[in-house]
């Protein structure tokens, strides 16, 4: 049985995390190969980098945070954020991510994920999901949340995963930012639709809400990060929650 | 000197990197010649069984490999470096491993494959986990797991719908499924372990 995975997200810009954390003892609280280190130590089991920066020079930093995170922190390194092409996935891999992430760029061109998968393994392939619920179903949206590509979410993430996607990184827009709790019919219709693991992201604002993401959702992991940034909770307190619920957890 | 063998299937920087890390000299090796320069070899391991033993045997590392095993030197196989390790997988059919371990290695038939995440290991008195708890936890990223014809040699279990072997030992020869390299404090411990054996 694998663990449950916990997994904090920062969000970078040109080099530095947005959606400032809030930690104590903190030297620079913008510093995303800083905070990786802190998230590591913290019991992450997995840390996610999204470039929200547009631009190339945004891409080019990001290339060498990774490049720098990666002989500091030893767990998996998840990238996403304005990756486009098999070649931004090679020289993001290269740099030391161990899995890339891609949104909208696989929805304007699916045949990134099966081209991906192809080169380098579906293992290192997540597809990120960002829907919303539209009447009794879900449409995925691209251009981070501002564009509706009309694609039903559930039938997106099956053909993604058909094309070579290794994991579902599902972010509810809906959910995102509420603190009111995950979209457990969204995690779910998807979850159970894909043999592979789905990643729950988005609405998350008390300890219940993950139990009940990974008991009613079927998720597999936690993506977290302003419950995490803002010092609301800690890695350790969530796992040691998800262990008095018998759910399994990386100690 | 810890030599981390290129033969152009590896996911060779990353575990670079732990050993520098760990403040333990490693270097890449291209060639069989570069073998006379270090004393520990790691073979790392991504991709495809088949695709794997064509690259060792088109960069000549083959007989070297296992002439160094003979010799009681050690050699450390990480996922797919230990399946090469056997003599033959489900994966490429006809496809001839080292032969350092005898047995195969098998596709997982229940659950999500391939695992990828993190599970639990079971080893037993094995120096390589020598220091670490009870039951570490390790980062596992594999569709195939080894099946070695003599249970001796397996010194780690861990559970996915099977009891499959966490690790193999046979004379020098030490193989992994897991990552050591991103499985945090537990693999660096492992592979500080093994970097002083």
């Amino acid at each position: 049985m694998n663990a449950i995975r916990i997994i904090p997200c920062l969000d970078v810009d040109e080099g530095r995390v947005v959606k400032g954390v809030k930690f104590a003892n903190i030297r620079d609280a913008g510093d995303p190969v800083e905070l990786a280190e802190r998230y590591s130590e913290g019991g992450a089991d997995e840390i996610t980098f999204l470039d929200i920066g547009a631009t190339y020079r945004s891409r080019e930093i990001m290339r060498d945070i990774v490049e720098e995170v990666s002989r500091r922190v030893f767990v998996p390194l998840t990238v996403g954020g304005g990756i486009r092409s098999v070649e931004d996935m090679r020289t993001i891999l290269r740099a030391g991510a161990d899995k890339v992430a891609v949104c909208s760029a696989a929805l304007n061109d699916p045949t990134l994920l099966t081209e991906g998968a192809r080169r380098f393994g579906s293992q290192c392939i997540v597809l990120s999901i960002d829907a919303k619920r539209h009447g009794d179903c879900w449409h995925a949206y691209i251009s981070g949340g501002r564009t509706d590509s009309g694609r039903d979410a559930v039938a997106w993430a099956i053909e993604g995963v058909a094309r070579g996607a290794g994991e579902i990184l599902l972010n509810s827009i809906d959910a995102d930012g509420t603190q009111a709790g995950y979209d457990l019919e969204l995690l779910r219709r998807v979850a159970t639709a894909v043999p592979v693991p789905v990643v729950a992201s988005g609405g998350a604002g008390k300890l219940k809400d993950f139990a009940a993401a990974v008991r009613d959702g079927k998720a597999d992991a936690l993506l977290l990060a302003s419950l995490l940034h803002d010092g609301v909770m800690t890695i350790r307190q969530i796992k040691e929650y998800l262990r008095n619920e018998e759910m399994m957890v990386r100690c | 000197m810890i030599g981390i063998v290129d033969y152009g299937a590896g996911n060779l920087r990353s575990v670079l990197k732990a050993f520098d890390f760990i403040g333990i000299p490693a270097q890449v090796i291209g060639v069989p010649d570069e073998m006379k320069g270090v004393t520990h070899i790691v073979v790392p391991g991504v991709g495809a069984f088949g695709a794997a033993v064509e690259k060792l045997d088109a960069s000549g590392f083959r007989a070297p490999l296992t002439g160094w095993v003979a010799a009681g030197r050690p050699l450390l196989g990480i996922c797919l470096g230990m399946h090469l390790f056997l003599d033959s997988s489900e994966e490429t059919p006809g496809s001839c491993g080292l032969g350092i371990i005898r047995g195969g290695n098998r596709k997982f038939t229940v659950g999500k494959v391939p695992q990828i995440g993190w599970n639990r290991v079971i080893p037993t008195s094995d120096p390589l986990f020598t220091g670490l708890p009870a039951e570490p936890w390790f980062y596992f990223v594999h569709s195939y797991y080894a099946v070695p014809d003599d249970p001796v040699v397996t010194i780690a279990t861990a559970d996915y719908g099977v009891t499959f072997p966490a690790a193999l030992r046979k004379g020098s020869a030490v193989g992994v499924q897991f990552h050591p390299e991103k499985s945090g404090e537990a693999g660096l411990a492992l592979l500080k372990n093994w970097g002083r054996l």
